[in-house]
């Protein structure tokens, strides 16, 4: 089984003060610290689990700026076989499409039975990359994707519906699969296991080497022009119930009740 | 007709003296054999220097080993076991000359002629009818009373064991008895019982004097006496109770580096490039470990005391050494081939992860065992393995990933670690920079740069500073967690990493001291670094100002409450700093210091801090925080005072659990001093 995950890097917001950059067009990340997104690290460790378990090669890529490495690096730790970094000034400020278009001229020359992302990214959520990658390959595409099992050259998985219902699916390989978290436990890459693959190369592919004209990465290659990025006004209503634990939990319930929480 | 001797009466037509000695090469050489097979495997473990400082191991020996001085921690299995351990050792001459009478009826000892031998057989005598009495004591109390602590929770023990060695024992004393009561009643005077007790009530039992059956008992009793002593001796290196051999070379071999880490593996210079880190197989045991393996008594002593057992997580730490010991009796047989291993990973599946991450390294295990027998190095050993399998709970994952990413486990970025300093009125705290000097060096540690609750703690200590006058400064963004716990978790790559940053911002500054209220930070800096710096814990330091007069406190805040003080692990049992702060409480006016009934070495665990505030344990009953919160609340506590951060918080979340919100609460010596300072204006 030849797997190809797809990751992102992105900020870490958890607990950072966010700010407005200028132009009010993204938010100021140069002091913000990024990782992997949390979606892709499922994605990367169910590649993993399936080669652990079925055999094949697992292969790691993203669109990201050189500090990504890391990432990719890690990702390797975790159990992959490669990866490469795909990188060009003429990148930046791409959208999911234009992303989409970078991974699709780099995958399609290459032999593959799976392409695995998460669903969704953390910074924008836009879930769009995955979708429009299967479009651009011809392969069929689901979201939500977990429990994944192959019989012959299909493969048959569970897609998480509303309401906490499961839809059970069979799809030909080769297909692409947008994860959803939660589908297993990824496992702790730890400083050694980083060590044992500081060596293995990963390589830098440019907007050139892709194939790719720089009129099709990038803003211009883009689809979606961003207004402008805003914070949420100051919310009213917040409520601090105060009070002994019981007197608490009891406005806590009728809060709940009134506002349909509960029945 | 006089009573014959022993060594006079041939068995079975060959000379006794022949048979002693085929008895005694037969035993001894099969005694022999069995102790190779067990240190050969001990050949096999891993590396661990255990010669040093041999002025300090032999005071481990006397003082733990000969003085048996845990015994009475529990008081009445530890006077009858020091009743049978001294036994034991004056016994020891009596067998060695009970040998010799096999070969000649007039045998004795060097030294161990006329009156001193007279003495020695008195003092014999007594000790027979102790040790018998000492054993009945303790079958009848191991069949009726069961102690709770003999236990075998999630494996099964070796009880039975007790009885056979308790029984053999009892025999050898019966028929030494029987030996010297047969004699008596053949040669005896009136007057003796006084002197010979045990013969005399032998002699009780013994048939005419003169007969033929008494001559038969004298001998019988004899051969039986040997073989039943030769039985006994190689029993004990296949049972448990091989701790009769093993325990005093066990204390003379213990750790001395108290409170830190063991290295990955001793001897190595780049763990990093090892085929296996830490202990998956039986054999990366250390030989230092697989001995307290083997020297493990059951006793249970280190399960009672152990917090993760109380609230019902799957540990319980003698599981794993009779697991352990099991294991390598198993598989590492005295006869026959070795069992194939490969099937069967030691780590995970006899010992299970369940198990490992449950512990919280607070040490009561260690502090409890008679024969010092460590768990902690063993269970980070494990932990290691885990770690590098990429085996670790998810809800640890984070914190580490944090810590890796962050230097700290709350996700706080690196420019805000010193952002607790800003409101804080009439207060100056000096970020140092590189080059810098102040007098002391106050280690924040991650908990107290970003926890708000704790960031109390550290206002109120800038506050003691400034009030007492000390020059003082903190490192700010140069801080990094002090990796107390990832070392702790089997992180080790991590701990270096950390490690290494909080150093080199140590050797860029120019200090006296540094000084921190968190004993995890303390702990790891003192003992765990590989540069030492002076280091002491805020109690200390609040102590010697207290002392210098340079601090003084109103009783305001207290006024007269009932005060207990909770004694945390990593200043407690690990660095032994048990005064310094009732020092610093006995000093505040109207206290009424109550002690829990577990304090000090006691002490029980409130769950662990550090990264352990993260982990999620889904077998416990209760918290290990409400435990101890019943515990003060038995004393009639008001005030709980501890001095640590994670306390703090496990204790305070414990009494909103428990519903004693209102009734207790708890707070940091730090805290109770800044609210109590005299000259100290409350807001
Ligand atoms: S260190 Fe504490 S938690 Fe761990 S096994 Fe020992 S007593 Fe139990
Ligand atoms: S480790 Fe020590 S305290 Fe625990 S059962 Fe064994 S001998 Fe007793």
């Amino acid at each position: 089984m030849d797997i190809i995950v797809c990751v992102k890097w992105v900020p870490d917001t958890s607990e950072a003060d966010l700010a407005i950059a200028g132009g009010a067009k993204d938010i100021k990340k140069d002091d913000l610290d990024h990782d992997i997104n949390d979606w892709d690290r499922f994605a990367v460790e169910e590649a993993v689990q399936i080669k652990e378990k079925v055999g094949g090669k697992v292969t790691v890529v993203s669109v990201a700026p050189e500090d990504a490495e890391e990432m990719l690096r890690e990702s390797l730790a975790r159990g992959a076989d490669e990866a490469f970094h795909l990188w060009d000034d003429a990148f930046e400020g791409s959208d999911g499409y234009a992303v989409a278009t970078i991974l699709a001229k780099f995958i399609k020359d290459r032999p593959f039975d799976l392409i695995l992302t998460g669903t969704l990214a953390d910074d924008d959520c836009s879930g769009q990359v995955g979708g429009m990658l299967a479009a651009m390959l011809g392969v069929p595409n689901a979201v939500l994707v977990s429990s994944i099992e192959f019989l012959d050259r299909k493969v048959k998985f569970k897609k998480e519906l509303e309401g906490g219902l499961y839809e059970a699916v069979e799809m030909d390989l080769p297909a692409q699969l947008s994860v959803a978290t939660g589908l297993n436990e990824p496992r702790f890459v730890s400083i050694r296991a980083v060590r044992k693959v500081a060596s293995a190369e990963i390589p830098v592919i440019d907007c050139g080497e892709l194939g790719l004209d720089e009129s099709q990465v990038g803003p211009q290659g883009s689809k979606i022009q961003v207004e402008e990025v805003a914070m949420p006004p100051e919310g009213e209503g917040a409520e601090i119930i105060g009070g002994g634990a019981e007197e608490a939990a009891g406005r806590l319930a009728e809060i709940l009740k009134e506002k349909g929480g509960i029945g | 007709m006089t009573l014959l001797e022993p060594a006079d009466v041939p068995i079975a037509g060959i000379p006794a003296y022949i048979v002693a000695l085929i008895i005694l090469t037969l035993a001894l050489c099969f005694f022999a054999f069995v102790m190779y097979r067990r240190i050969d495997l001990l050949r096999r473990g891993m590396p661990d220097p255990r010669f040093s400082d041999i002025g300090e191991r032999i005071k481990l020996a006397l003082v733990y080993g000969f003085g048996q001085y845990r015994q009475p921690r529990y008081l009445g299995a530890g006077v009858l076991h020091i009743l049978l351990f001294a036994g034991f050792m004056i016994l020891s001459l009596r067998s060695l000359t009970l040998i010799g009478l096999g070969f000649s009826p007039d045998f004795h000892l060097p030294l161990l002629t006329g009156s001193a031998a007279f003495a020695y057989e008195v003092l014999k005598d007594y000790v027979v009818l102790m040790v018998l009495a000492v054993c009945i004591i303790c079958i009848v109390r191991r069949a009726v009373f069961t102690p709770a602590r003999y236990d075998h929770p999630g494996g099964k023990g070796h009880g039975s064991e007790a009885y056979v060695i308790l029984g053999l024992v009892s025999a050898l004393m019966i028929t030494d008895m029987v030996f010297d009561g047969s004699a008596l009643k053949q040669n005896g005077a009136q007057g003796h019982a006084l002197f010979f007790p045990a013969a005399s009530i032998g002699a009780l039992f013994m048939p005419e004097k003169g007969s033929q059956a008494l001559n038969y008992l004298h001998i019988g009793g004899y051969w039986a006496h040997i073989l039943v002593f030769f039985g006994l001796l190689n029993f004990l290196p296949i049972s448990k109770h091989f701790h009769v051999i093993t325990a005093i070379p066990n204390v003379f071999f213990s750790n001395l580096n108290k409170g830190a880490i063991k290295p990955v593996e001793c001897g190595v210079d780049d763990w990093m490039e090892l085929p296996e880190c830490g202990v998956g197989h039986f054999e990366r045991f250390t030989w230092k470990h697989i001995l307290d393996f083997y020297s493990c008594a059951d006793c249970g002593r280190c399960s009672d005391n152990c917090p993760a057992t109380t609230v019902g997580r799957t540990l319980s730490p003698k599981m794993i050494s009779i697991k352990a010991r099991d294991f390598a009796y198993e598989h590492y047989p005295i006869f026959g081939a070795e069992k194939d291993r490969s099937k069967i990973q030691f780590t995970g599946d006899v010992v299970t992860g369940d198990e490992i991450w449950a512990c919280t390294t607070c040490g009561a295990c260690e502090a409890e065992c008679p024969i010092l027998i460590e768990y902690i190095d063993k269970i980070v050993d494990m932990r290691r393995y885990l770690i590098d399998q990429g085996d670790v709970p998810q809800s640890l994952q984070k914190p580490m990933q944090q810590i890796k990413k962050k230097g700290n486990a709350y996700g706080g970025s690196k420019a805000k670690r010193a952002a607790w300093t800003k409101d804080l009125e009439g207060v100056e705290v000096r970020e140092l920079k590189k080059g810098e000097a102040a007098d002391l060096l106050f280690f924040v540690d991650s908990c107290g740069s970003f926890d708000p609750r704790i960031q109390e703690i550290s206002k109120s200590f800038a506050r003691i500073l400034t009030a007492s006058g000390s020059d003082f400064g903190i490192l700010g963004a140069d801080e990094t967690d002090s990796g107390n716990e990832i070392r702790r978790l089997g992180e080790e790559g991590l701990f270096e990493q950390v490690c290494q940053k909080n150093i080199a911002a140590f050797l860029e500054r120019d200090f006296k001291e540094i000084v921190t209220f968190d004993p995890h930070a303390f702990n790891t800096i003192r003992n765990d670094y590989p540069e030492k710096f002076p280091i002491v814990h805020a109690s200390q330091l609040m102590a010697r100002l207290v002392r210098n007069g340079r601090l003084s406190f109103t009783g305001d805040y207290v006024q007269g409450k009932v005060v207990t003080y909770h004694d945390p692990c990593y200043l407690g049992r690990h660095n032994g700093i048990y005064e310094d702060p009732r020092f610093v409480l006995g000093r505040i006016p109207g206290i009424r210091l109550r002690e829990m009934e577990r304090s000090r070495s006691r002490s029980f665990c409130c769950s662990g801090g550090g990264l352990l505030l993260w982990y999620e344990n889904e077998q416990e009953r209760e918290r290990m925080g409400e435990v101890r919160v019943k515990m003060a609340s038995e004393v009639g506590a008001e005030i709980v005072v501890t001095a640590c951060p994670f306390c703090l918080i496990n204790l305070e979340d414990a009494i909103k659990t428990t519903g004693n919100e209102g009734k207790m609460e708890v707070v940091d010596l730090v805290e109770l001093v800044d609210r109590s300072l005299g000259t100290h204006a409350r807001e």
